[in-house]
């Protein structure tokens, strides 16, 4: 008897090769250009900015292709398994590579020679190994998230209150003043579909109330956070499980004060004169916050990998970095002087970015590492948290308990270390 | 001779191997994957977990009541609107094709349509807050409103997809002999008798078509849904995608998708034993 697995594979195999005819004929028609697939820049206009200002100064033909997280991981994989490989270079998050890494070439070649004359962050190439001995991306730019809020906003400022130090309990009494006196809740936060709510929890609400994010999940603070969340949840904008960039409810109105990725902000932040940005609120163990990292990877097999590691090449120099900056709001990972005239929106944000990071209770977290495939599963735990906790109104222990349960089995199946804030264990990240 | 013989069957085979490549295909797929576990073995494990999962319950109550609300208003709005085509004298064609546009916008465009109209600063609030009804922006999706929720997508749904019901019974009725009316009006029978003894039992292999057609579609509700409600209305199509994108766990996706397939197949089974048509009447 033939076994699912074995019947699902011959599958895999022959729908991935029935892609391929169609991604031949792009190719072919495309001539010799090098395919750079990326999960980043989805957006038209910043693909468009990518295509034409980013790669204006690169003397060989890209064909820029943003993709969507769920078919850029299919599309590797099937042209992993099949052997059939077109994409030349690959642009994703940190998070997005760990469940296709078996599909990249080792970049420590690459790694040293780019290495030798430009200082790339540390930390962020220690994260491009993905917690292997080998270099398997290049870090390529950097965001994080950050708070922005209307100018309308800022009269209801609780007293004494300082917009790049605040508290938790300083943002609730913010919101509640903006409550009272305009009848309408104007804080918001991205819980929709494509929103990032599930960063909030893991990189700003877990480590600021309880110094850890896995390991915490369920402690005595985890319980005294959420409550003290539920009750900040009366000042929030119910329509915030619809919100997916915090950028269109804030140029609406609808919002006044946003937690969001900057890249997510900053048709707004464009407007200088409107909103104004600043450091993420610090919890009892500190100010979480989370910095994310997209990285330049190349699959084993690609058509031409001299051509993919020059591309590479010219997207890490910090004169690229800077238009990158400039042009889509993603941050260098190579040190390179800001110039002066850098657009209003990106300079917000940058302060605001080294006021998060350079506060004296700064607290980093990490994305999470080493979850492989279950990175989606790990999210749903913290949202659906979030949904039966505050939404929900389900009993803050009982709900702790049962989603811990999900998160103890997805640490045990994958065997993923703790990461920061947690202290580092000795195999699968325990839920304490 | 036997060229000739084969030249059908040849000319059928491009579609059938269409269809086997791109839904057959896929289906096996996805039963094999529904039923495998970790290890590749058979194994219930993927519908314990989408049965244990926090929104399951809720997505198969949102998406039956939808269909349950939904499908009777689309049938009920498409009789009535044929029922009135077929009386028009002039500027019938005008109308049908008016009535129809709706069917030439896809889901997701329909969505962010009412979307712009139903919410928080949306062009209903305005008209409200124009004619002195509210007074600030109201909340019309949002958890807080599931009914409202519920409604807009029941709103939403009927204007999108009434068309196709409308287009298959209209069809329909042209089929019927004018003879038959007139014999009945000569007999005396009002208007509301001619469409219940004539239009409504002649027109039922339309109605089992279109009820049929629209059920299936209807339990694969998505953008809409998605559009208004987010994820604030779960329901079984959105719970597949987010499985299969957002969690990344075909396993559980297909379950959903299975699932989905067999409750299609299950009122299709129902709809072909209720309006049972006999081959007579299938002129």
């Amino acid at each position: 008897m033939i076994s699912a697995h074995v019947l699902r594979r011959t599958g895999t195999v022959c729908l991935a090769a029935a892609t391929f005819l169609g991604a031949a004929v792009v190719a072919a028609s495309a001539g010799a250009e090098i395919l750079f697939m990326s999960t980043q820049l989805r957006p038209i206009e910043e693909a468009q900015k990518m295509r034409e200002e980013i790669l204006r100064n690169f003397p060989e033909a890209v064909e820029f292709v943003p993709e969507d997280t769920g078919p850029f991981l299919n599309r590797i994989e099937a042209e992993g398994e099949t052997g059939k490989v077109t994409v030349g270079v690959i642009g994703a998050l940190h998070g997005d590579l760990p469940p296709v890494a078996r599909y990249l070439d080792g970049l420590d070649d690459l790694m040293a020679k780019l290495s030798a004359d430009r200082r790339f962050v540390p930390t962020f190439v220690e994260l491009g190994k993905l917690g292997t001995e080998r270099q398997v991306y290049v870090p390529w730019m950097q965001a994080t998230y950050i708070m922005a809020a209307s100018k309308e906003a800022l009269d209801y400022l609780p007293a004494g209150a300082e917009l790049d130090r605040l508290t938790y309990g300083q943002l609730k009494e913010w919101a509640k003043a903006i409550a009272e006196a305009t009848g309408e809740r104007k804080l918001g936060f991205p819980a929709g579909p494509k929103g990032l709510m599930h960063r909030f929890l893991q990189g700003y609400l877990y480590p600021s109330y309880t110094g850890g994010v896995v390991r915490t999940f369920k402690s005595a603070e985890a319980e005294a956070m959420w409550a003290e969340f539920r009750d900040l949840w009366r000042y929030v904008n119910p329509r915030s499980t619809s919100y997916d960039f915090m950028q269109e409810p804030l140029l609406a109105g609808e919002v006044w004060i946003a937690f969001d990725h900057t890249a997510r902000l900053m048709n707004a932040l464009r407007e200088s004169d409107r909103f104004v940005a600043f450091a993420a609120p610090a919890g009892p163990e500190g100010r979480g916050f989370m910095p994310v990292v997209a990285g330049l990877a190349i699959p084993e097999g690609t058509p031409d990998r001299e051509a993919s590691a020059r591309l590479i090449d010219y997207l890490t120099r910090p004169e690229t970095q800077l238009v990158t900056l400039r042009e889509v709001g993603f941050y260098p990972i190579v040190e390179a002087e800001l110039p002066e005239d850098l657009p209003a929106g990106v300079r917000l944000a940058a302060a605001a970015i080294g006021a998060q990071a350079g506060a004296p209770d700064a607290l980093p977290s990490l994305l999470p590492v080493g979850l492989g495939g279950k990175g989606g599963e790990f999210n749903k735990v913290y949202r659906d948290t979030f949904q039966r906790i505050v939404i929900r109104g389900e009993g803050i222990e009982e709900a702790l308990a049962v989603q811990a349960g999900k998160l103890a089995r997805i640490m045990t199946e994958t065997g993923a270390p703790c990461w920061a804030p947690d202290a580092p264990s000795e195999g699968a990240c325990p839920v304490e | 001779m036997t060229g000739e013989r084969a030249l059908p069957y040849l000319l059928l085979a491009p579609s059938l191997l269409f269809l086997a490549l791109l839904f057959l295909w896929p289906l096996a797929e996805a039963f094999l994957v529904a039923f495998s576990g970790p290890g590749g073995q058979w194994s219930l494990v993927n519908f314990r977990e989408m049965a244990e999962d926090l929104n399951f319950a809720d997505a198969v109550r949102n998406t039956l009541l939808l269909v349950a609300v939904v499908v009777p208003i689309q049938l009920a709005l498409a009789l009535g609107l044929g029922v009135l085509l077929g009386s028009l004298d002039r500027g019938r064609d005008g109308f049908l094709y008016i009535w129809t546009i709706p069917l030439g916008i896809s889901d997701l465009a329909a969505g962010i349509l009412w979307l712009a109209m139903l919410s928080e600063r949306g062009y209903l609030n305005s008209l409200l807050a124009a004619l002195g009804l509210v007074e600030g922006p109201v909340l019309w999706l949002s958890y807080e409103t599931p009914l409202a929720l519920f409604l807009a997508v029941v709103v939403a749904e009927v204007w999108r997809a009434t068309a196709i019901v409308l287009v298959i019974l209209v069809a329909g009725m042209q089929l019927i002999p004018k003879e038959y009316y007139e014999a009945a009006e000569v007999f005396g029978a009002g208007a509301f008798q001619r469409f219940r003894r004539i239009t409504l039992p002649l027109l039922k292999p339309s109605i089992q078509t279109a009820l049929i057609l629209r059920t299936i579609l209807a339990f694969e509700v998505f953008a809409v849904v998605v559009v208004l409600g987010g994820r604030d209305l779960p329901v079984l199509a959105g719970e597949a995608f987010a499985w299969q994108y957002d969690y990344r766990n075909a396993g559980v996706a297909s379950a959903y998708a299975v699932l989905i397939l067999t409750v299609s197949l299950a009122a299709t089974w129902l709809y072909l034993r209720l309006l049972r048509v006999r081959e007579e009447s299938l002129a």
